[in-house]
């Protein structure tokens, strides 16, 4: 059985959808940010699918999801930072109740 | 760059500014602000002489003593610097009312330091604005004037200054907005540069290639009367005026509306009718009338006014509308007068303005109803706002006179029916402003003594006294020998240089 | 070889404005009576200098000054004070003829017997010495008004005059009464040289000259004064028949540069300044209210006199309408008043108009435009003997401390020198002869009768009331019972001589001064004619004058109930012209009612609510707009993603649509 593109595309979109999903409605920041990984990680998935099948040649595809997952880990960490920062100061990561910074 | 005289106008600010900010003690800063201005005074005077002389010799340029320092070379942005007889007018009057002004802020508090430190800077920006003949140098110095104005109100102020100190500056930030806009406008149709560029802020440059075309005209040069027009308290643009004059201290008061205020109207005739003749030409009319109302409109909301500076504030609006009304009759004769008005304008309602923070410090009101008699009390003072009084309805002798008769005659040469309806509208003008001074001497200083505590009070000190003695030797320089002054005008504005004269 | 040496009129001039300034600067440091001998020495020698130089003018014989048979215009000097453009220009100078020198004795005589008499008369007074100041100020204006060389050096002077009449009438200016008099003079002449500015705009606009010279003659080879009607001239042919309203524009300008005279001159409607006036010092009154300040609308016309003749009549005819109507309307009002100075005043409005009359009527072809000459010399005449009066009244009021007819009477025991010579001024005025008055007033009426009849006949009852207030006056100062004078702590008595001597002085030249030839002194046209009293008109004025003082010594003499009765009789006429006909009435209730609260009122709430309230307008819709989208950044990430992936997705439906 010849493994398509779409098979690879659909989990993403699920993955994809979850992390939206999640990160409207979750209200604990953790959760959020577990969310905000889920759709990162789908558009990894993306990139190096796409990079295989459509570009064979290149490696570009692959190096944008290398750099991504860097990425996220070190904003994975500064977010987490922020979050227990947050959470000393009012012992609550409610995101609902962290909107101080409006206008 | 240091070989020209004008750079020394910005360079003895710029020192005086790092003497005040070493200085120690009141008497440090004083020291340093009165010296400054009069090598200020010193050197416009020896410039007018030197002037002159080189115009007897026969050096007929548009600008003497120029200096061109490129500043960013991608947009042909220049420091450029010249003179002629009005700029250096200008200086003069600036340089005078800046001495006088640090006269009359001899006891300001609190922070005296940040107060002249303020004050000099915005000095600074009008200085640079009438060496300027490059019009992003010339749109730089005047945001460099305005900006201190609103921390000079808002803090050193008194009554509802953040509200006027705010208003001020918004509304003149909104003529400059307009402004800007124009002076983009003229960048990009100027033609080219001598030096190769594709286009040119250089205000001589400009005009002499007049390459405007006329359509953009119709556009830009409203947009540029307007943004000067603010300043210069053009109907209906004037009701920063009022209250910015009212909360203002005493010598912020005075360099605004004895220096600042001419920024408008010197704008107005070096960029907007300078450059764009034919607009000038065409759209006239609607400025006229405007301008004309400001006359009449600043002198009858005058007379009901209680409020001293009010009252002042709004008589300004008249003078200054008289300013620009004859700028706009677009002929030699009426625009020589405009010049004088405002030279006259400066030294006069500088003049009332230090009066007023005199009287307002010694019986800490300046509404009129609440005050009486002071011709009495203090008759130094009192007779100083006589000699004001005078001067402002324009008696012989004194400087109005003489820059009211300029302007009525060189606008009846005008013979168009609205140019000439609204001459006579402008003349009527001389009556309503007899009827408001009149009414503030007869209520101010005439009559009995209003309020007992008032008897204690004292008259001038010795540097009050020096400040409203030299604004009043002043007025009557301009009042007797007139001719002077028209002479160091007029030969700007031959149709050889001004293309709208032709 | 020169005529005169300039530096005799320049010093004309410069030594008032010197001594004002000395005096103004240095006075307070000044004992009261060293600023008030330097005064009065500065002012003598200026009298000095001026007949002087008035003595060469006429009777010299130079030929600068005359070509032997007509007097000519003689410019001592001109210096450019402000030029407009080649043309226009602004001069200072110094002319000489023959209502310029005639001015240049009159004004320093009576500004000298001012300045001795305010010596006893402000003796003590606060501000004494800014009162010299100011005399010597205005001696100055007024003189460099008469020699002006052109209508707007006049005009600069003119204004100069107004101010310092104003700082005088304003002198005692802790009254309430006297700065409110001061400013209403000054802004009702204010509103009358705004017409002068605009009438010198236009007449200088069309003609490109300011010049007296230039306007008045044609300019002939030898610059003769001598102008004949038939010259073709520069000034009237320029304006080329411009017209506008009906009227030419030549007329419109003459008649708004006499509107400037009827300002000064006290002419109705703008006459209302003049008796409110008073409440300055008496001797200021003499000098500037009665002799100098006021006839220079007069001079003014005078000056102008030929531009007037070109002009088909219509500018003169509407002087002699204002002219005549202001003399009878003042003589009427005068009959009624109770203030000695304000029936002084109004009296000094009616001769005023007398002199304007004159001019109104003055024709070149009848008598060598005699009307001229007339008006020239009632205008000498009248300087002298109303100074004279106004001084007399200044001792009465020293002398019992009010101006209220009721404070005086039987004051010709007391008082003799005083009432001797106040009866010589009201002789005078009357038209008595061999009173100077007579003469003058005599001339007026001939050339009113050569005129017209009627002007003629409407001057003489004119002539008739003059001779009954005066008497009117006369009688309840020095022939009523005397009110109780113990309240005084002494009797009145003469004045001191320093006040006394000007009084003789005056009276003297009173008596004397109707037999001054002036008829080969002035003239319009410098062309010198003699004067032949016409007995036709003469005699039946004296005898009118006669009757009218008989009539004030029935009613007069003695105080009785008739006055009482006539004014009963006479009902609301007589309460009308009590109050001056309600003119300052009219004019409080246009100023305050119209001007002040239906125009200067709406406009500064105009500009407080609607062009200020329009800017503060700008700042509310940009701060509402703010507070209107200021909770779309709420603070929740979670409604910021909504919003983002809401966005994203109708961009992306968008794109696919305009795709597919």
């Amino acid at each position: 059985m010849e493994i398509k593109l779409l098979y690879y595309l659909i989990p993403s979109l699920i993955m994809f959808c979850c992390g939206v999903y999640g990160f409207l409605t979750r209200k604990n920041m953790i959760a959020i940010l577990i969310s905000l990984e889920l759709m990162l990680n789908s558009i990894d998935i993306n990139f190096v699918v796409f990079n295989r099948y459509l570009y064979p040649d290149g490696h570009e595809g692959m190096f944008f999801s290398l750099f991504a997952i860097a990425i996220a880990a070190a904003e994975t960490a500064l977010a987490i930072a922020i979050i227990i920062n947050l959470y000393r100061a009012t012992k609550n990561i409610d995101v609902r109740d962290t909107n101080k910074l409006k206008g | 760059m240091f070989s020209n005289p004008l750079i020394y106008f910005v360079v003895i600010p710029v020192v005086m500014l790092l003497g005040i900010y070493l200085s120690r003690s009141m008497a440090q800063i004083r020291s340093v602000a009165v010296a400054g201005s009069i090598l200020l005074t010193a050197l416009s005077v020896w410039l007018i002489v030197d002037y002159l002389g080189l115009r007897a010799a026969g050096d007929m340029a548009p600008m003497l003593y120029r200096g061109d320092w490129m500043w960013f070379s991608a947009l042909n942005i220049k420091l450029s610097v010249g003179v002629d007889g009005i700029s250096l007018a200008m200086l003069l009057l600036s340089s005078i009312i800046l001495l006088t002004g640090s006269f009359a802020s001899w006891k300001i508090n609190p922070l005296p330091k940040e107060f002249f430190l303020w004050l000099i800077l915005l000095s600074i920006g009008v200085f640079g604005f009438f060496i300027s003949i490059d019009l992003f140098t010339m749109f730089m110095f005047y945001e460099v004037a305005l900006i201190p104005m609103y921390l000079l109100i808002g803090i050193w102020g008194t009554g509802r200054k953040e509200y006027s100190a705010m208003k001020l500056t918004l509304m003149l930030m909104g003529g400059s907005a307009f402004l800007m806009l124009s002076i983009i406008g003229i960048y990009y149709h100027s033609g080219p540069d001598v030096n190769g560029a594709a286009h040119t802020f250089d205000l001589l440059q400009i005009a002499a290639n007049d390459a405007i075309p006329h359509n953009w005209q119709y556009f830009l040069f409203p947009m540029a009367f307007v943004g000067f027009g603010v300043l210069g308290a053009m109907f209906p643009f004037h009701t920063w005026s009022p209250d910015g004059h009212a909360c203002a201290p005493t010598a912020v008061s005075m360099l605004h509306a004895g220096v600042l205020m001419k920024l408008g109207g010197y704008g107005c005739f070096r960029v907007a009718i300078y450059l764009m003749p034919f607009a000038a030409q065409e759209l006239a009319w609607i400025f006229l009338i405007l301008t004309g109302i400001s006359v009449v409109y600043g002198a009858f909301s005058a007379c009901v006014q209680t409020d001293l500076k009010y009252i002042n504030a709004y008589s300004s609006v008249s003078h200054c509308g008289l300013v620009l009304f004859a700028i706009l009759m677009l002929n030699t004769t009426a625009m020589t007068g405009a010049i004088m008005q405002m030279l006259s304008h400066g030294l006069m309602t500088a003049l009332f303005f230090a009066l007023i923070g005199m009287i307002y410090g010694r019986t800490h009101t300046r509404d009129i109803r609440q005050m009486g008699g002071l011709m009495k009390i203090m008759p130094y003072l009192a007779v100083c706002y006589v000699i004001a009084g005078m001067a402002s309805l324009g008696l012989p002798g004194l400087s109005g006179f003489v820059a009211e008769m300029t302007i009525f005659v060189g606008s009846f040469e005008n013979t168009n029916t609205l140019n000439r309806v609204f001459t006579i509208i402008a003349c009527c003008s001389i009556v309503i402003t007899a009827v408001y001074i009149l009414r503030v001497v007869g209520k101010l200083l005439f009559g009995p003594v209003q309020d007992e505590h008032h008897l204690q009070l004292t008259d001038a000190t010795w540097w009050e006294r020096t400040s409203t003695a030299t604004l009043i030797i002043c007025v009557a320089a301009i009042g007797c020998f007139p001719n002077f002054f028209a002479n160091l005008i007029r030969f700007t504005f031959s149709p050889d240089i001004f293309a709208v004269l032709k | 070889m020169t005529p005169i040496n300039p530096t005799i009129p320049l010093l004309i001039l410069a030594l008032p404005l010197t001594m004002f300034l000395v005096l103004g600067l240095l006075g307070p440091k000044m004992s009261h009576k060293a600023a008030g001998w330097l005064g009065v020495c500065g002012m003598g020698t200026v009298l000095i200098l001026s007949y002087f130089t008035a003595f060469t003018y006429f009777f010299s014989g130079n030929e600068a000054f005359t070509d032997g048979v007509n007097r000519l215009q003689y410019i001592v000097f001109n210096q450019d004070w402000l030029q407009f453009y080649d043309k226009l220009v602004i001069r200072i100078g110094f002319l000489l003829d023959p209502i310029s020198a005639m001015m240049l004795v009159v004004i320093p005589t009576i500004s000298f017997c001012v300045h001795l008499y305010s010596m006893g008369y402000m003796e003590g007074e606060r501000g004494f010495q800014r009162y010299y100041a100011f005399l010597q100020l205005f001696s100055f204006s007024m003189l460099g008004l008469v020699v002006a060389t052109n209508i707007f050096q006049m005009y600069i002077f003119w204004e100069l005059v107004g101010a310092s009449s104003f700082l005088l009438i304003g002198f005692y200016y802790q009254r309430h009464s006297a700065v409110s008099a001061s400013k209403k003079a000054f802004i009702v002449t204010r509103f009358a040289d705004l017409g002068f500015l605009i009438g010198i705009l236009v007449l200088s606009y069309y003609t490109g000259t300011f010049n007296f010279t230039e306007l008045t003659s044609a300019v002939t080879a030898n610059g003769s004064y001598a102008i004949s009607e038939t010259t073709a001239f520069g000034a009237f042919s320029s304006f080329g028949g411009a017209t506008f309203m009906g009227c030419s524009l030549f007329s419109w300008a003459l008649v708004l540069i006499f509107m400037g005279g009827m300002g000064k001159s006290a002419m109705m409607p703008l006459h209302i300044w003049l008796p409110d006036a008073m409440e300055g010092p008496t001797p200021v009154s003499a000098l500037i209210h009665a002799a100098t300040m006021v006839v220079a609308g007069v001079y003014l016309v005078a000056r102008l006199f030929p531009l007037f003749l070109l002009d088909d009549f219509s500018a003169l005819t509407f002087v002699t309408v204002i002219g005549a109507i202001t003399a009878f309307y003042a003589a009427v009002v005068a009959c009624t008043q109770v203030d000695i100075k304000r029936v002084l005043a109004f009296s000094t409005i009616s001769q005023i108009a007398f002199m304007m009359v004159a001019l109104g009527v003055a024709r070149p072809d009848i008598h060598h435009g005699m009307g001229y000459m007339a008006s020239m010399f009632h205008l000498f005449t009248h300087a002298m003997f109303k100074a004279l009066l106004f001084l007399g009244a200044g001792a009465l009021i020293h002398a019992v401390h009010s101006n209220d007819y009721t404070a005086m009477g039987g004051l010709r025991k007391y008082m003799p020198i005083t009432h001797i010579t106040f009866l010589i001024g009201c002789l005078a005025i009357a038209g008595i002869p061999p009173f100077s008055g007579f003469f003058s007033k005599d001339e007026i009426l001939t050339a009113a009768y050569e005129n017209s009849f009627f002007w003629g006949a409407w001057m003489s009852m004119v002539a008739a009331l003059t001779a009954f207030y005066m008497f009117r006056l006369y009688y309840m100062i020095f022939w009523w019972n005397e009110p109780d004078y113990s309240a005084h702590h002494h009797k009145p008595h003469d004045a001191p001589w320093v006040m006394t001597a000007p009084l003789v002085f005056l009276a003297a030249v009173s008596c004397v001064a109707g037999f001054i030839p002036f008829g080969h002194l002035v003239t319009w046209n410098g062309a010198p004619y003699t004067i032949h009293l016409d007995w036709s008109v003469a005699i039946p004025s004296v005898i009118i004058a006669v009757c009218a003082i008989a009539l004030a010594t029935f009613m007069y003499k003695k105080e009785n109930p008739l006055p009482d009765r006539v004014a009963k009789a006479t009902g609301k006429l007589w309460t009308a012209a009590y109050n001056r006909f309600y003119w300052d009435e009219i004019y409080l209730f246009i100023t305050h009612k119209i001007i002040f609260n239906c125009i200067c009122r709406p406009i500064a709430w105009f500009d407080r609510h609607i062009i200020d309230g329009t800017m503060d307008g700008f700042a509310w819709v940009a701060q509402r707009l703010s507070i209107a989208i200021r909770p779309l950044q709420s603070g929740n990430v979670q409604y910021y993603v909504w919003v983002y992936i809401s966005g994203a997705l109708l961009l992306g439906v968008v794109t696919a649509f305009f795709m597919i």
